[in-house]
């Protein structure tokens, strides 16, 4: 269920940005979802991508420097409350968001979205005791196919 | 135990039969140098006529020299003299007498000669001899020699020297650290000799590469070419599993060779029996008391082809008292870690490199690429840290590259008194060097 995110370091200049996507568009790598978080001097670039390892050896090959973070992919109901309610369970079990951002796919009525903890285990523990659990890597993925 | 075989057993079984020179009671040394010194006045006063000139300007001759306190008598030598009498005009001997001749210095307007005859050639060999044998090389070394051969005397001064004292020389100089590492598993090499910042290089590339220095039969590093802090000396032995010795050498005086450290690393011993070492005020020249800090300014005492009277180096150290425990009688200067021309000041603050570099290893533990860039504004300097994201400090949050940056600049203000802002960059985005590292980009007098 744990879902390798990639993270780029990257100035905050005008066309920074493009370099890493195009490496990635030139390899035939698909991004499934992105967040991009910033600073005035720079940003930090989340990417999931399926072929997470060859674009990690993509843009390492070029020069870049890139962080692998494990990150869990959790529905919610596509409506209004849906986030509410697992925010909530996350506050009750003490768990803690780094961050979070929603993915561009969605499954049936659910939203999907990605979330970065402070402590992944207690995160784990605590959905599943409350009978949630985070989509798979393979779901994901099947799902995509699907589409 | 039989007295006469334990009065036979040396404390130079410990040393290299190479280093006795260093060993010379100051009596004998001091006469010696006397007597150097009043020949290098002469050669100089008749064989060049910048020296000339000027003694004459200054009132003073040869006959004038008696001991070697006299020296300061004597006028100063610069940079810019060597700069102006560019190609041979310092030459104290006749074009054919010179069986080497180095380009040294920068770019048109910054080149200088180093020439030498064939005595200044064998004693620029004992000299590096005796620093490759206080660092405790000898025969059965294998002696990586990343030093730079072109336009430096680093390269070629150490690879005669370990050939001499008959080490295994490998001439590979700069560049290239895959093939670097290879060479130095390969060869079992168990020196190296380059500039810090190599190593460095050497070291990062290691790491991405899974290759750790201190599994190899290195064991020492022969360091030469640029000034560095302790605190990089701890991080280097620590990463790479060696001794990390210091050389100080100046390509105008000789190259490397004038000073070196023992294995005590407490100081550089200066081999006087060739060079006289003095600690002068920077701005008026006056003689600095014993242990203070000043200006180095050196004399050769034995060069023929390009001596030197009264140099001034530019770098800023301090003539150690007391004996040290390795039982040279050569005087030592404190360890040079910072360039005197690569300071500047920023908000009424004097601010050298070095201090930065330590509070940034201070926080990392290491030294991540870095930059200071000088720029100006409304007529003022101002000083930007540049420090590059490498995969030991990258982090998929805001919150830690933030929290980095702040503790990278609270250390840099505890260092410097001042606060200045600190800029994380992109990685490669600072070049990265292969030789003397280029810690400074001076973008003042670029229009703003």
């Amino acid at each position: 269920m744990r879902i390798p995110q990639l993270s780029l370091f990257i100035d905050n200049q005008p066309g920074r940005m493009i370099v890493p996507c195009k490496l990635l568009a030139d390899a035939g790598i698909n991004i499934v979802t992105l967040s991009l978080a910033d600073t005035k001097q720079f940003g930090i670039l989340r990417l999931i991508v399926r072929e997470w390892q060859r674009a990690r050896e993509v843009l390492e090959a070029a020069g870049w420097v890139v962080a692998v973070t494990e990150v869990l992919a959790v529905e919610v109901d596509d409506r209004p409350g849906g986030l509410v309610e697992l925010l909530r369970l996350f506050e009750q079990a003490g768990i803690n968001v780094e961050y979070m951002y929603a993915f561009t796919a969605r499954l049936g009525n659910r939203a999907m979205l990605v979330f970065r903890f402070d402590d992944l285990d207690a995160a784990i523990s605590a959905l599943t005791r409350a009978g949630i659990n985070p989509v798979s890597p393979i779901g994901l993925y099947d799902h995509l196919d699907e589409e | 135990m039989n007295p006469a075989t334990t009065a036979a057993q040396p404390l130079t079984a410990l040393f290299h039969p190479a280093s006795s020179p260093d060993f010379v009671p100051r009596e004998p040394l001091w006469a010696l140098q006397s007597q150097r010194l009043r020949e290098v006045v002469c050669r100089t006063y008749e064989g060049v006529p910048l020296y000339r000139q000027r003694m004459q300007k200054h009132g003073v001759t040869p006959a004038d020299i008696g001991t070697v306190e006299d020296v300061q008598r004597l006028p100063f030598t610069t940079k810019a003299d060597l700069r102006d009498a560019y190609p041979l005009g310092m030459l104290a001997v006749p074009l054919h007498r010179v069986l080497r001749m180095h380009p040294i210095g920068g770019g048109p307007g910054q080149r200088m000669a180093a020439a030498y005859t064939k005595r200044d050639l064998a004693a620029w060999g004992e000299l590096v001899v005796r620093c490759l044998a206080s660092c405790g090389v000898s025969q059965g070394d294998v002696i990586q020699n990343a030093c730079a051969y072109d336009l430096f005397t680093d390269g070629p001064g150490l690879h005669y020297a370990g050939e001499c004292l008959g080490a295994t020389v490998v001439p590979i100089a700069g560049g290239d650290a895959a093939r670097q590492l290879a060479v130095m598993k390969d060869f079992g090499v168990s020196i190296l000799c380059s500039t810090p910042s190599f190593l460095v290089y050497l070291l990062e590339r290691a790491e991405k590469t899974g290759v750790d220095l201190r599994g190899l039969p290195l064991r020492a590093g022969v360091f030469v070419g640029e000034p560095w802090s302790e605190a990089m000396r701890k991080r280097i032995e620590e990463s790479a599993g060696i001794k990390a010795y210091d050389v100080y050498g100046l390509p105008e005086t000789i190259g490397p060779g004038m000073a070196v450290e023992c294995r005590h690393q407490s100081g550089l011993h200066v081999f006087e029996d060739h060079f006289y070492p003095e600690i002068v005020d920077p701005a008026s020249g006056a003689p600095r008391a014993q242990g203070e800090e000043g200006e180095l300014v050196l004399t050769t005492l034995s060069k023929e082809a390009m001596p030197l009277v009264r140099y001034r180096t530019g770098d800023l150290t301090a003539l150690l008292a007391g004996p040290c425990p390795c039982g040279r009688t050569l005087r030592r200067i404190r360890r040079i870690d910072r360039r005197a021309d690569e300071m500047f000041v920023i908000q009424g603050v004097t601010v050298f490199p070095s201090q930065i570099e330590a509070a940034l290893l201070a926080v990392e533990g290491a030294l991540p690429p870095y930059q200071l860039v000088l720029t100006q504004e409304q007529g003022l300097d101002q000083l930007e840290v540049q420090i590059e994201v490498t995969a030991r400090i990258v982090s998929d949050r805001v919150g830690a590259m933030e929290g980095l940056q702040s503790r990278l600049a609270e250390e840099i203000e505890k260092s410097l008194g001042i606060s200045v802002p600190v800029r994380l960059v992109e990685p490669h985005a600072i070049e990265r060097s292969q030789g003397k590292a280029k810690r400074v980009v001076d973008r003042r007098g670029a229009s703003s």
